[in-house]
């Protein structure tokens, strides 16, 4: 139970604490802590600990140097899922429509494969990725960087409450916890560490994705970065991942086969002929439907229709009126 | 001597009779008017001493006092200067009093004693007939208005003529009744006009059928504005109780545009971003009808929906939801009408880029969300059509002219015929899809609602006997963009 107490301690003091402080105040913590108690409350709000002792701690995160004490969990989903084969897909938070859907589909994918997706539950890049895995029916675990009873940022709250109903929410601090700036790179180890890879989809220069990557290789795990525009300042960071030796992130088949992991069989989809006929239209850049209509003759209701279909079928995106072919090369 | 004539003054968009009692006394010559007058009113006195004396009257040079009444009820406006100068002239006899029975007078005299039309016409002639008066005084502008409410128009043009009407010594000219004549409707832009935007035309007219609300993102210069001013016109015209409802509330707020009193095209408000929350929902110490209001049986459009201040639009929740505005005040509450259609505009980013290939969007996170939490979910919750207009390309602006206005508002029209006698059901199949698209994509339960709305339009526009597949998918997809979506 010394997980325990060091997880309260680091909650209560406000620091960041990975080993047995040889302080006083620790010892006397300690001493009046009541483990029983504080398992008790935390089971009434409805969260877990899995301290790093416990033998279903994910043996990927035992491997870092600077393990956590524990994790708190809140979701339905078993502590099992932690040690499933995982992949990371972290990025911008001010992403372009590109990468966000790049964070759907591989989200998509990789949870369809039978992956974990692993992510920080933040705007743009992290949120997207979960939610392409909530879309393939996956389950999906968010590393975030305050108290586990917090849903941040707020506006994710509903994806949140998503992610919980198959997935875990973690974090290694206690209910309660405030977000702080120095927590994220924190928690963006915990997020390298979980995962098998780190895909980075898009990073700014000095984003704090990059941070994610340099962790997972310390810990000597697969780094994936998605190429982009050299002349897109998004793209600068995941450009230089590249320059330094990051495999360049093509097609899903890329990670599935770096895990050694079977790709899920292809949706099978049956369209009909207006729907048929839109997709082929569908180049390689995005269209708008007005544009689509004129290529295919149908008229607007005929082609929103047809749009509907692809997109419930899966095989085509939505962003900002622009309609774009999202089933990937493979 | 005391003499009496019959007003109306406005409380909301109801008339209430106002007594003008005139009274002529000995003593100091003066002039006062009693009764809660307010500025305008108080300054009649001037108006009215200079409109009896241009039309060769005589002022009477006794100690004058006019009285308005019920007391207790605050007057507002210039409409009382005909009834106050009638008053007076017959408590002096000049005009014998026994002919004011059974009528009613409303107009603001002018300096050389012409008559000047005034607003509320129609609702103080309502007031007249349903208080059991025959006839109404009024400027000759207002009379084809005042004939609508079914009481016979005086129409003068200057004190001297309602004098001579009032002595038997001359009839008015008669007012031609019909209202409006043939080809005289408002000029709404045509939507011939648009080239492309096939999307955005197909929502117009899903929303032109099926009432419902329209909003359009896209960045900026993609037509957004232009398609939503193009709405009435394919609108059908007014039904006779509902333009007499819609002239009512104009006629109130003075907008009828002379010689066509009667408000047949749907209105069109669009008031601007900085508008105050009064101006929009109508409001001020004798509450007046806001835009809402006179958006009544018409469109209310709102061009930058994200710019308005956040009150103003969440003051507008609850006309979405009943269909009228109540304003309480100390004094009483008042109900004005306001079933509008709500058409609104956005950019999909404060910098307007986002949605423009060929622009990179320099928002922020955080002032992107901040632009969209300005718009609560509650309110995106009431717009049934979201379209987002992406920018056309050079090509599509070559486009062939498309349809006019006409021909899609016959589509629009035989639509709502369909809908009052069909009971439309959706098949089997459209119910399954629906239920699929709850599942996979964000919908909520009020999302799942509109959308099965929208369908109904769709299949009543195409003539279908039951609601069906491709009739779902379609009001599927305008649903709310992911990027406004529920996160």
């Amino acid at each position: 139970m010394s997980d325990l107490a060091l997880a309260a301690f680091a909650a209560e003091t406000g620091a960041h604490v990975v080993e047995e402080p040889r302080e006083r105040r620790f010892e006397r913590f300690r001493r009046r802590f009541d483990a029983e108690r504080y398992l008790a409350r935390l089971a009434s709000q409805g969260y877990r600990f899995l301290g790093r002792s416990d033998p279903g701690f994910p043996p990927l995160l035992r491997e870092l140097h600077d393990t956590p004490p524990g994790l708190f969990l809140r979701g339905s989903a078993n502590v099992e899922l932690l040690a499933e084969p995982a992949v990371a897909i972290v990025g911008a938070r001010s992403c372009s429509s590109y990468g966000g859907q790049v964070a759907r589909v591989l989200g998509r994918d990789l949870s369809a494969a039978g992956l974990v997706v692993v992510s920080g539950m933040a705007r743009g890049v992290d949120g997207e990725a979960h939610r392409g895995a909530l879309e393939a029916g996956g389950a999906t675990v968010a590393v975030l960087g305050c108290g586990v009873d917090r849903d941040y940022p707020a506006v994710h709250r509903h994806l949140a409450r998503g992610i919980c109903e198959s997935g875990l929410v973690v974090s290694e601090y206690a209910p309660g916890v405030e977000p702080a700036p120095w927590r994220f790179p924190a928690r963006n180890r915990i997020i390298a560490g979980l995962a098998a890879a780190t895909v980075i989809v898009e990073a700014r220069e000095r984003s704090g994705a990059l941070i994610t990557a340099d962790f997972a290789l310390e810990a000597g795990r697969e780094v994936f970065a998605v190429p982009g525009e050299i002349t897109s300042s998004l793209s600068a960071g995941t450009n230089a991942l590249l320059r330094l030796g990051a495999t360049p992130l093509t097609r899903v088949g890329d990670v599935l086969e770096a895990l050694g992991v079977e790709p899920a069989q292809a949706m099978s989809l049956e369209l009909g002929d207006h729907a048929v006929a839109v997709l082929a239209a569908l180049g390689e850049e995005p269209a708008g439907a007005d544009q689509l209509g004129r290529v295919t003759g149908l008229d607007a209701a005929a082609v929103a229709t047809a749009l509907t279909e692809l997109e419930l079928a899966g095989a085509v995106a939505e962003t900002e009126g622009l309609y774009r072919g999202v089933r990937p090369p493979d | 001597m005391l003499a009496r004539t019959v007003t109306h003054a406005l409380v909301g968009l109801d008339a209430r009779r106002v007594d003008v009692e005139a009274h002529l006394q000995g003593g100091v010559p003066a002039f006062a008017i009693v009764g809660l007058a307010d500025r305008a009113c108080q300054e009649a006195k001037e108006r009215v001493r200079s409109g009896i004396a241009s039309a060769a009257l005589d002022w009477p040079s006794r100690r004058i006092t006019v009285n308005l009444a019920p007391a207790e009820l605050r007057k507002e406006g210039s409409g009382f200067d005909l009834p106050i100068a009638l008053a007076v002239l017959a408590a002096s006899r000049q005009v014998p009093p026994e002919r004011l029975v059974g009528h009613a007078a409303v107009g603001e005299l002018g300096l050389d004693g012409g008559l000047r039309p005034v607003g509320g016409v129609l609702a103080a002639a309502e007031g007249a007939r349903d208080g059991g008066l025959t006839k109404l005084l009024c400027a000759a502008e207002c009379a084809a208005e005042a004939a609508l409410a079914g009481i016979e128009p005086v129409p003068v043009r200057h004190l001297a003529e309602a004098v001579a009407y009032l002595r038997g010594e001359r009839d008015p000219p008669p007012v031609e009744i019909s209202s409006n004549g043939d080809g005289a409707e408002a000029a709404c832009p045509d939507l011939g006009d648009v080239r492309g935007q096939e999307r955005a035309r197909r929502a117009l007219e899903l929303a032109a059928a099926g009432r419902h609300n329209l909003l359009l993102a896209g960045p900026p210069g993609t037509g957004k504005t232009m398609l939503a001013r193009r709405l009435p016109g394919i609108l059908p015209r007014l039904p006779p109780d509902e333009a007499l409802e819609v002239t009512r509330i104009h006629s109130v707020a003075g907008l009828l545009p002379p010689g066509r009193p009667l408000v047949t095209v749907p209105p069109f408000r669009a008031p601007h971003h900085t508008a105050s929350v009064a101006a929009i929902v109508g409001g001020g110490p004798n509450p007046r009808p806001g835009e809402a209001s006179l958006a009544h049986r018409g469109v209310l459009f709102l061009d930058e929906l994200a710019e308005f201040p956040r009150n103003a639009l969440e003051a507008l929740r609850q006309p979405l939801e009943d269909g009228a505005i109540s304003i309480a005040r100390v004094g009483g509450k008042l109900v004005f009408p306001a079933r509008f259609q709500l058409v609104a505009t956005m950019n999909l980013c404060p910098c307007g880029a986002r949605g423009d290939p060929a622009a990179e969007c320099s928002c922020s996170a955080a002032r992107l969300a901040a632009y969209r939490d300005k718009l609560s979910r509650a309110l995106l919750d009431r717009f049934d059509l979201l379209v987002t207009v992406p920018r056309p390309r050079a090509r599509e602006l070559e486009a062939a002219p498309a349809e006019g206005s006409e021909a899609v508002r016959t589509r629009v029209e035989a639509a709502r015929a369909r809908s009052c006698d069909n009971r439309l059901r959706r098949s089997g199949k459209a119910n399954e899809l629906l239920s699929r698209a709850v599942e996979r994509l964000p919908l909520s339960a009020r999302g799942r609602a509109r959308v099965a709305r929208v369908a109904r339009t769709a299949a009543l526009l195409a003539g279908a006997t039951e609601i069906g597949t491709e009739h779902v998918a379609e009001a599927l997809s305008f649903r709310s963009p992911t990027e406004l979506g529920p996160r």
